[in-house]
C-alpha cells in the first residue's frame, strides 16, 4: 500500500516549492513530484519597456542570487545591440560575481542547507574540550572552534533550548537517524553557523563596494558599469581585497574543513550517497580572469561520460510544458516559445497527514517548465560546472577535485551523490575566491593604461534585434533571451538554473533532476521527511527564478481564467 | 503629534507592560552580549545610534536599551508572498555585527520560511501554533505582494494549499501590528507593474487594519530593524507619512541629503556614464537620478554597514521606495523632468512641493548653464 507525503513549504530556500512523494510499504520512494506554487509574470511586465531597464527589472526575479539576473539581462541586451563593453567593465562585473558567489554559497551551506546536516540538539551534549581537538582533524587552523568559543556557543544555545521555546529551531527533525555527526562535530558546525552570519555580512559588503548595495546592486548599465569612482580609488580597491581576505579565511578554515568532516561522517549514510539520477550535466564558461581566459569551461556531459564532453549548443535548448501549468503544442526554443497560463489546481487525496490537496501527477502540476537539451533532462549547478571543467582538463579544477578526493579518501564516483553535490559547491567557492584575485590583478594592470568603463549603446527604432546571454549563476547555467523591436522589448525569456533542475516530467515521461534524485530513497519516518529536504536543498532551489513566463504571441492573459475551486 | 515627553511616558508604560509578558528565555541580553564579547559600552553606543536614527532625542537611548533587553517577549511572524527574498537577504545583513544578531535572537521569531529549520507539515504547524498562542500580541511582517487575481490562485503555500491571500488575511486578523517589508508588500512592487498579470497588491489593500509600509527594493536593514524597535518600545506605530511610511526613515528627500547635492547646485552634471564628470562625482540627474522625487534615508544611512549606496556607485536613484515607481519612473536612466507624480505629500509637506517646483526650474537653469560651460571648454 503506497502512501503520499506532501512537503509544502520546503523552507530554507528562495521562493515557494512543494514536493510530494509516494512511498511503498518499506517507506522507499517510488514516485516524486516537484511543484512550484507561485507565478509572478515578470516577463510579461517587460514587454514594451525600454531595453535599458531590462537589467533592473529582471534583477527582481531573485534577491538571493541578486546580481545574476541583472548581469545576464543586461548582457543579453548588449548582445542584441552589438555593444562591446570596455575591459574594466568586464573585470568589475567579474569581481562582483566573485563577491556574490562568496556570499551566496556560504549562506546556502550554513543557513539554508546546514540544518539538514547539523543536529542542533545533539550539539548540546558535546564536550567542548574534545570538540576543539576534533576540529583539528579537518584543518590545522580551525576558526571559531577553540574550546572557549565552543563552550560559549553551547551555553548560548542551551539557554534557548531550556526554555522549551526554540524559535526558528522549533519542531524540526532533531534526533533523526540520518544525522551522522557526533555531538562534538555538531557543535563545531553550529559554531560556524553563527560565525557565518557575521562573515556573510562582510561578503555582502564586497558586492556593495562596486555595486552600490547588496542585495540588488545598481551599478550595471547597458554598455558598462557606473562605479568608476570606486574603481579609481586605491582605498576602495584595497577595501575589497581586505574583505576578500576575511571571507576567504573563513572559506578555507571553516567551510572546506566542515565539508571534509561531513564526507567522513556521512560517507556511509545511504540517504546521501544517491541523489544524482539524471547523469547529464551542462555548464557555460564564466569568470573572466584576464587575457581572455575564463575560470570555468563550457560544455555538456551526457550519461555521466566525462570523456565525451561536447560543446554547448544554445540552439538545442527547448522547453516542454506537458505537465506545467501552461499551454503549448510541443517543446519550444526560448526565441519561439509561447507561454499561456493553464492552471488546473490540486486534487484531494489521502496522505500521511490525512486528506489534503495534492498535485495531479497525470496532469499539470507546476508553474515551472521543463527545459531539455536535445530532448534530455540535464542537471546544472556547481557540480555540473566542476564536472565539465574537470572533463575539459581545466588544471585548477582537476587539482581541486583530486585534492578533495585524496583528503577524504573517496573515489571519483563519490561526486555523483548528494554529498558530492554539496562538496562541489564548496570546491567551487574555494576556486572562485582564490582565482578571483587573478581578475583583481588583471584589473589593476589594465587601470595603468585605461580608465574607461562605458560604451554608449545605440538603438535604431527601425531595426529588430535578437540577442541572448549565458552566464554561470551560483545555481548553474542561466540564459536570457531577448527580441527588441521599435526600440522596445518585444519578447523576453529567461531559462534559469532551477527550471533545469526542478521542472516536472516531460512529454516523453522523463523526470527532471529533482524528481529523479528522490526515487529509491528510503525514509526513516515519512511524516518527518528530512532525507527528502536534504537532497532537494543540495540543489540550492531558487523558485522565484524558476517561475517566469513571456507571452510571445501577444495573447491577452486576462482571457485565461483560473478555476479558484480547483483545490 | 505628541510631545517627546508624552512619547517618553508612553515608552515607559510600554516597557512596564513588556516586563509582565513571559520572556522567551531566562538569559538576559547582557549575559549574551558578554558571551559574545560585547561590552555594555558598545551596547550603549549602539542604542545612541539607533536613537539618532529614529530621530529621537538622546534621553530616549535608555528606552532603546530597555527595549532591546525586553524584545525577547515579542513574537514575530514573517510571511513570504510573491517576492524574491531580497528583503530577507537585507534583514540578514543587519549592520552592527554580533549585536544585531543578538537582537535577531531575542525577538521571538516564530515563523520565517527562509530561516526556520522545520519544513512542510511541521512548518505549517509552527505557524498555526503561533497564530493561536500569541493571538493579539504578535508582530506580523510580510515580504512580497499578495496575488489577488482569480481569488489568489497564483500563490499557494503549505500542505493545505491555502492561497497567499487567505494566509495574509488570517495572520493579519490576530496581529498587534503589521509591517509590510519592502515595496512589494507595501505597494505591490515589480509584479504589480503594468499590466500586473496576477493582480498583485500591497498588503494594506487586502486587510482592514493599519499597515506600516517600508518602501525600498529592498529597504535597508536599518529601516527594517529600526521599525521593529519602535514598535517594541512604544507598542504603537511610529509617525507615518501619507503612504504610511515611518517618517523617521522616509521623512526626507534623497535629493536633499545627497552627497552630490553641491554638484547639482553648481550645475555640474554627468552627461554620460563613464565621462569625466562621472569620475569627478558630478550630479546624476541627467542620467536619470530620481532622488528629487524619492523619500528615503539612503544618503545618510547607506547600505551594508554604510559601505555604499547607488549614487556613490555612480548610478542614479531609481525611486524604489515610492509607490508605482516601476511604471512612474520607468526609463530609469533618463531624467523624469517635471512630470506630475502620484502626488507628493501636499498636506503635510507643502514646503517640499514648493522646493520641488523650484528644483525643476533650477534643473532647467543648471542644464542651460552646463551647456554654456561645455561650449566654452570646446
Amino acid at each position: 500500500m503506497s502512501k503520499r507525503v506532501v512537503i509544502d513549504p520546503i523552507t530554507r530556500i528562495e521562493g515557494h516549492l512543494r514536493v510530494e512523494v509516494e512511498v511503498d510499504e518499506n517507506n522507499v520512494i517510488q514516485k516524486a513530484w516537484s511543484s512550484s506554487t507561485l507565478w509572478r509574470g515578470i516577463e510579461v511586465i517587460l514587454k514594451g519597456r525600454t531595453p535599458m531597464d531590462v537589467g533592473l527589472i529582471v534583477q527582481r526575479i531573485c534577491g538571493v542570487c541578486t546580481y545574476s539576473h541583472y548581469r545576464c539581462g543586461t548582457e543579453a541586451v548588449e548582445n542584441a545591440l552589438g555593444v562591446k563593453i570596455p575591459l574594466n567593465a568586464k573585470y568589475l562585473r567579474s569581481l562582483m560575481q566573485t563577491s556574490l558567489y562568496m556570499h551566496d554559497h556560504i549562506v546556502h551551506f550554513y543557513h539554508l542547507h546546514g540544518l539538514d546536516w547539523v543536529d542542533v540538539v545533539s550539539a548540546l551534549s558535546a564536550d567542548p574540550a574534545l570538540a576543539a581537538q576534533v576540529a583539528l582533524k579537518y584543518t590545522d587552523k580551525p576558526i571559531s572552534a577553540g574550546e572557549g568559543d565552543l563552550r560559549a556557543v553551547q551555553e548560548r544555545v542551551k539557554g534557548l533550548v531550556e526554555t522549551g521555546k526554540l524559535g526558528p529551531f522549533a519542531n524540526a527533525y532533531w534526533g533523526n537517524g540520518t544525522y551522522k555527526f557526533t555531538p562534538e562535530q555538531n557543535l563545531i558546525a553550529l559554531s560556524h553557523y553563527l560565525k557565518a552570519l557575521e562573515v556573510q555580512r562582510v561578503a555582502a559588503e564586497m558586492l556593495a563596494i562596486f555595486g552600490g548595495k547588496s542585495p540588488h546592486p545598481q551599478s550595471i548599465v547597458v554598455g558598462g558599469v557606473t562605479s568608476v569612482r570606486d574603481m579609481l580609488s586605491p582605498a576602495r580597491l584595497q577595501e575589497w581585497k581586505q574583505k576578500h581576505a576575511i571571507v576567504n579565511d573563513f572559506i578555507i578554515r571553516a567551510y572546506k574543513a566542515d565539508i571534509v568532516m561531513a564526507a567522513e561522517a556521512f560517507g556511509t549514510e545511504p540517504s546521501v550517497l544517491g541523489g544524482v539520477n539524471v547523469k547529464n550535466f551542462l555548464a557555460t564558461e564564466d569568470f573572466l580572469l584576464g587575457d581572455g581566459q575564463y575560470m570555468f569551461n563550457q560544455g555538456v556531459i551526457m550519461n555521466g561520460d566525462l570523456a565525451g564532453v561536447s560543446d554547448l549548443n544554445p540552439d538545442w535548448i527547448k522547453e516542454d510544458v506537458t505537465h506545467a501549468w501552461y499551454k503549448a503544442d510541443g517543446p519550444q526554443h526560448p526565441f519561439d516559445g509561447t507561454t499561456i497560463p493553464d492552471y488546473t489546481g490540486f486534487v484531494e487525496r489521502d496522505t500521511v497527514y490525512g486528506k489534503l490537496p495534492t498535485v495531479d501527477g497525470d496532469g499539470k502540476y507546476s508553474w515551472v517548465k521543463s527545459p531539455r537539451y536535445q530532448g534530455e533532462p540535464v542537471e546544472v549547478g556547481p557540480l555540473a560546472c566542476l564536472l565539465v571543467s574537470y572533463a575539459r582538463g581545466n588544471q585548477v579544477v582537476v587539482d581541486a577535485v583530486n585534492g578533495l578526493l585524496s583528503a577524504t579518501g573517496l573515489p571519483i564516483e563519490a561526486l555523483f551523490t548528494t554529498l558530492g553535490r554539496t562538496a562541489a559547491r564548496m570546491l567551487q567557492t574555494v576556486i572562485v575566491a582564490e582565482e578571483g584575485l587573478k581578475t583583481f590583478d588583471a584589473l589593476l594592470t589594465n587601470l595603468q593604461s585605461d580608465e574607461s568603463t562605458y560604451t554608449k549603446p545605440e538603438i535604431d527604432p527601425n531595426k529588430e534585434y535578437v540577442g541572448h546571454s549565458m552566464i554561470e549563476a551560483p545555481r548553474g547555467m542561466l540564459s536570457h533571451w531577448i527580441r527588441i523591436k521599435g526600440g522596445k522589448v518585444e519578447n523576453y525569456q529567461a531559462v534559469v538554473p532551477t527550471t533545469w533542475n526542478a521542472g516536472p516530467v516531460d512529454a516523453a515521461g522523463n523526470m527532471g533532476p529533482y524528481e529523479a534524485s528522490l526515487i529509491g530513497l528510503k525514509l526513516e519516518d515519512p511524516t518527518k521527511p528530512l532525507e527528502v529536504i536534504r537532497i532537494i536543498h543540495s540543489f540550492d532551489p531558487c523558485m522565484a527564478c524558476a517561475v517566469h513566463v513571456m507571452d510571445f504571441k501577444g495573447t491577452n492573459l486576462g482571457e485565461f481564467k483560473i478555476d479558484p475551486n480547483g483545490f | 503629534m505628541e510631545t517627546h515627553e508624552a512619547l517618553y511616558q508612553q515608552g515607559v508604560a510600554r516597557m512596564e507592560q513588556l516586563r509582565h509578558l513571559k520572556p522567551r528565555h531566562g538569559e538576559t541580553l547582557q549575559d549574551k552580549m558578554l558571551q559574545n564579547g560585547i561590552s555594555r559600552r558598545d551596547f550603549m553606543k549602539w542604542t545612541a545610534s539607533v536613537t539618532a536614527m529614529l530621530a529621537l532625542p538622546l534621553p530616549f537611548s535608555t528606552l532603546v536599551a530597555e527595549a532591546a533587553e525586553l524584545a525577547n517577549r515579542v513574537p514575530l511572524i514573517w510571511l513570504h508572498m510573491a517576492e524574491c527574498t531580497g528583503c530577507s537577504e537585507s534583514l540578514i545583513r543587519t549592520d552592527t555585527p554580533n549585536l544585531d544578531s543578538l537582537i535577531f535572537d531575542h525577538v521571538s521569531l516564530e515563523y520565517h520560511e527562509t530561516l526556520m529549520a522545520a519544513s512542510g507539515w511541521q512548518a505549517e504547524e509552527n505557524l498555526e501554533h503561533a497564530l493561536e498562542t500569541y493571538k493579539g500580541n504578535y508582530l506580523l511582517a510580510v515580504e512580497g505582494a499578495v496575488p489577488t487575481a482569480n481569488n489568489g490562485a497564483y500563490l499557494t503555500v503549505g500542505c493545505k494549499g491555502h492561497t497567499g491571500l487567505h494566509i495574509v488575511k488570517q495572520a493579519a486578523a490576530g496581529a498587534a501590528a503589521i509591517i509590510s517589508v519592502g515595496t512589494c508588500a507595501a505597494f505591490g512592487g515589480i509584479q504589480a507593474a503594468s499590466p500586473n498579470p496576477t493582480g498583485a497588491k500591497g498588503v494594506y489593500e487586502v486587510v482592514d487594519k493599519p499597515v506600516i509600509n517600508l518602501g525600498g527594493c529592498p529597504p535597508s536593514e536599518k529601516n527594517i530593524v529600526g521599525t521593529l524597535m519602535y514598535f517594541i518600545m512604544f507598542g504603537k506605530l511610529p509617525a507615518l507619512d501619507m503612504f504610511n511610511r515611518p517618517k523617521w526613515a522616509y521623512g526626507a528627500r534623497v535629493h536633499d541629503n545627497c552627497e552630490r547635492r553641491g554638484r547639482f547646485d553648481a550645475g555640474e552634471f554627468v552627461e554620460e556614464f563613464g565621462d569625466q564628470g562621472a569620475k569627478e562625482g558630478y550630479c546624476l540627474y541627467k542620467v536619470g537620478c530620481k532622488g528629487p522625487y524619492t523619500y528615503n534615508n539612503c544618503p545618510t544611512e547607506r547600505f551594508n554597514h554604510h559601505t555604499s549606496w547607488p549614487v556613490l556607485a555612480g548610478h542614479g536613484c531609481m525611486g524604489c521606495s515610492e509607490p508605482n515607481f516601476w511604471d512612474d519612473m520607468a526609463d530609469f536612466e533618463k531624467p523624469l523632468g517635471r512630470q506630475l507624480l502620484h502626488g507628493l505629500d501636499a498636506t503635510t509637506d507643502t514646503i517640499g512641493t514648493v522646493i520641488l517646483g523650484a528644483t525643476a526650474v533650477g534643473i532647467g537653469a543648471h542644464a542651460v548653464a552646463s551647456v554654456f560651460a561645455k561650449s566654452e571648454e570646446e
